[in-house]
């Protein structure tokens, strides 16, 4: 046997002494201090150390996620925790990054896959289209694919091409995928670490702008109520958030998005006009009871997305909200997104992406005389 | 020389050296089985046959070895096995193309000549380790021992899968080509990472060889160093297109070399030579030797699929030549010269291809109720509510269809 193939008691020793260690460091970092403000990197990034401790078979790889930590560096510390075998760097391969996953998932292991830009996930689609979406299906449910595959997406970071896409909608097409996006800290933790303890794949879409987003958050009760609550079937799987109330129309936004609605919501509420924020949280399954409950009590709504509106996320919940709150609408639902062209250079992307002027000339549209 | 470019990362404290290992693995690993790293990595001149097409035992100078790249006969057990093997794809495969004629499947992509290949690509394997077979491959999963009818599943157009692939240690044959050579990538991986042995064999075609994932399957492989055989079948043609339009290097064996791994060539209708190659290949691979690439130059007999009329684009004289290298006609004769195979076991195996052939024809005769409920039921682990909605849908569409026979039939008596 080669010297590289350590022996399944010498792995396992060396997975529960390095997983002992994160465990120690993770405690020191996040439970002695409470609430403290914290980044949405470093919140995915302890769930990801968090999740490799408690259960040995997760893995990280991707490109520049070992010893560099990401790009982003949402990996960071990682291989020195849990060692090469657990965090690693891979040939620079997108397709080959995910079909290995997809091997690995089917051997057991519970693979946690970084594509470095949304833009750079496309030669991995075949894969997660015709594989990783299907597998489950096609093998009636005996192979199951627990892995994750995170993309870092959107614009407002002042990106040059390929780095600023939104590609929700093309996940969120296709049947077998679970797509989640996190727009809070606390969020950023909770869903990556449900991410992977799913027995299904999960698209994990990052907004890109929001990694250094800080919100005063205890990481170790956050740590605390996953083991307990993920548990007893209080996931944020299907449950979109609200995150802001309000009484006279409904902001439906995920993502990147959520905070430009929260920041729409603030503006028109200094004009008296009290906007409810939701957050839709999972794209894949969607809350069709959260975003109705809202739609009915404000009888209008605004749908909020960077992506081209184009047959895109946000096409798919004014026509699910039409189709279940029609009579009780006072005017059209209307969308705010990007334009449909490809994603601008960095100096035309104000331009491009929504913001609050026009989420609120949306909201003026809404028919309000009478 | 050395196996790889010299570009390892400097180590880390405390993380295992990965990236330092594949040189010095390969190399003690080779040597282990007396080869020198030269002798190793690039395929031999010829390609390795051990019968010739009329049957008889070639010498020994002549089989195409040269240092590092000798191989024992196998034994006669062995190869009588799959002798047999081989008697049965043949009749699972034209039992299958009349079954496709007769309407009982939707489509066939027979191996009708390929069949030492199907049969050396699952003898070789241990119980534990994997296969990861393509759309063409239904006899070597067959081989393999998963159930002829589970496999014929697929083809028969009730579901996209017939057999448990963790059970069988068989992925689902796949048709997106060359994608499943990642997944084998994958379960090699996994395995090494728990320290078991586990060699996984994927197989391909030539045309494959030109698709991406090809190269990214082959590529991981070799940089970490995993136990995968990489099994291509040169078929010669996908669909109409000939090899020549595919690639221009020497061999397609000769393409493991840019990946730092060794590469063979072999008769690809000699099953003695392809055991031999094979056996050795995951010999190679569960002892530490890195991933391989195996060549098999063999001829799909038939058209692609029933679909296709393979007369438009190649000449009868060019098929009635690849006949005369028939795999099942060429063991028989082998096997009968060297006293393993007497008419009696002759008898005894065409009556197991035949119980195969009837298993056949009962199980894909038999209409299987298809649920239309199961549209729903597999597509996640854990069910959304949209598709529980959808699934109320159907069902109500289908309640209310159902009444509405009854209420018709009612008013007809």
């Amino acid at each position: 046997m080669s010297p590289t193939v350590t022996t399944s008691s010498e792995a396992n020793g060396n997975v529960s002494a390095a997983t002992a260690r994160a465990a120690a460091s993770a405690a020191a970092t996040a439970e002695a201090t409470g609430p403290q403000p914290v980044t949405m990197a470093k919140a995915l990034n302890t769930a990801l150390a968090d999740a490799m401790h408690a259960d040995s078979s997760v893995l990280m790889f991707g490109e520049d996620v070992g010893m560099l930590g990401g790009v982003f560096r949402i990996t960071d510390g990682l291989t020195a925790t849990f060692g090469e075998q657990r965090c690693f760097d891979t040939p620079l391969a997108e397709s080959g990054i995910v079909g290995m996953a997809v091997g690995m998932a089917i051997n057991g292991m519970r693979p946690v896959i970084e594509m470095q830009f949304d833009a750079f996930a496309y030669p991995a689609f075949e894969q997660i289209v015709s594989h990783v979406a299907k597998m489950h299906n096609r093998t009636r449910g005996t192979v199951k694919l627990p892995l994750v595959i995170r993309i870092p997406y959107g614009g407002g970071i002042g990106g040059v091409e390929h780095h600023c896409d939104s590609s929700e909608a093309y996940y969120a097409h296709t049947a077998g995928l679970k797509v989640y996006t996190p727009a809070t800290v606390a969020d950023g933790y909770r869903m990556l670490r449900e991410a992977i303890d799913s027995d299904d794949p999960v698209v994990f879409m990052e907004p890109k702008k929001m990694y250094w987003t800080k919100d005063s958050v205890d990481l170790g009760e956050l740590r605390r109520l996953h083991e307990h609550g993920a548990t007893a079937g209080l996931g944020s799987e299907g449950r979109a958030a609200v995150a802001r109330p309000g009484t006279d129309a409904t902001l439906i936004a995920y993502g990147p998005s959520v905070p430009t609605a929260l920041a729409a919501a603030e503006a028109a509420a200094l004009e008296g006009r009290s906007l409810e924020v939701i957050d839709v949280r999972t794209i894949v399954p969607f809350d069709d009871a959260t975003v109705c409950e809202s739609v009915r009590k404000t009888g209008r709504a605004v749908v909020i997305a960077e992506a081209h509106g184009f047959a895109s996320v946000a096409s798919e919940i004014v026509a699910r909200v039409q189709e279940r709150c029609f009579h009780h609408l006072a005017a059209p639902i209307r969308r705010v997104t990007g334009f449909d062209v490809p994603y601008p250079a960095p100096k035309l992307e104000k331009y491009y992406l929504p913001g609050v002027d026009r989420i609120l000339d949306a909201v003026d549209d809404l028919q309000w005389e009478n | 020389m050395t196996i790889s470019a010299n570009h390892t990362a400097p180590d880390t404290a405390g993380a295992a050296p990965a990236r330092t290992q594949p040189d010095n693995a390969l190399s003690e690993a080779v040597k282990k089985f007396g080869i020198t790293a030269e002798d190793y990595m690039l395929p031999a001149r010829h390609q390795i046959q051990m019968v010739d097409p009329d049957g008889r035992l070639k010498d020994k100078g002549e089989q195409g070895t040269e240092p590092g790249h000798e191989y024992p006969v196998p034994g006669d057990t062995e190869l009588l096995a799959a002798y047999e093997k081989l008697v049965v794809g043949r009749r699972v495969n034209d039992q299958n193309s009349a079954l496709v004629r007769q309407g009982r499947m939707a489509v066939y992509p027979s191996s009708h000549g390929q069949e030492a290949c199907q049969v050396a690509a699952a003898l070789c394997l241990a119980d534990d380790d994997w296969m990861f077979p393509t759309y063409r491959d239904a006899v070597a999963v067959m081989t393999r021992g998963v159930d002829p009818v589970q496999v014929m599943t697929i083809f028969r157009g009730d579901w996209h899968g017939g057999y448990d692939p963790l059970q069988y240690k068989v992925g689902i044959q796949s048709t997106p080509l060359t994608t499943q050579l990642l997944h084998a990538v994958g379960v090699a991986h996994a395995a090494k990472l728990r320290g078991e042995d586990t060699v996984v064999l994927a197989m391909c075609g030539d045309g494959a060889t030109s698709e991406g994932d090809f190269h990214e399957a082959l590529n991981f492989a070799a940089v970490f160093h995993l136990p995968v055989i990489f099994f291509v079948q040169n078929n010669k043609y996908a669909i109409s297109v000939p090899l020549a339009h595919q690639s221009v290097a020497p061999s397609l064996a000769h393409k493991a070399v840019g990946y730092g791994m060794a590469g063979e060539r072999v008769d690809g209708n000699d099953v003695v030579a392809l055991l031999a190659v094979l056996d050795r290949a995951v010999a190679l691979c569960r002892d530490g030797s890195g991933p391989l690439l195996v060549e098999a130059n063999t001829y799909r007999m038939q058209a692609h699929t029933n679909a296709d009329d393979d007369t438009r684009y190649r000449e009868s004289a060019e098929v009635a030549e690849w006949r005369a290298k028939d795999p099942v006609n060429r063991m028989r004769t082998y096997l009968t010269g060297q006293g393993i195979l007497d008419d009696d076991g002759e008898a005894r195996i065409r009556a197991k291809a035949e119980a195969v052939a009837a298993q056949l024809r009962e199980g894909l005769s038999e209409d299987v109720p298809v649920d239309p409920q199961e549209l729903f039921r597999h597509v996640f682990a854990r069910q959304t509510p949209q598709l529980k909605e959808q699934s109320e849908m159907l069902a109500d569409e289908l309640a209310r269809d159902a009444a509405s026979t009854t209420d018709s039939k009612e008013a007809g008596k």
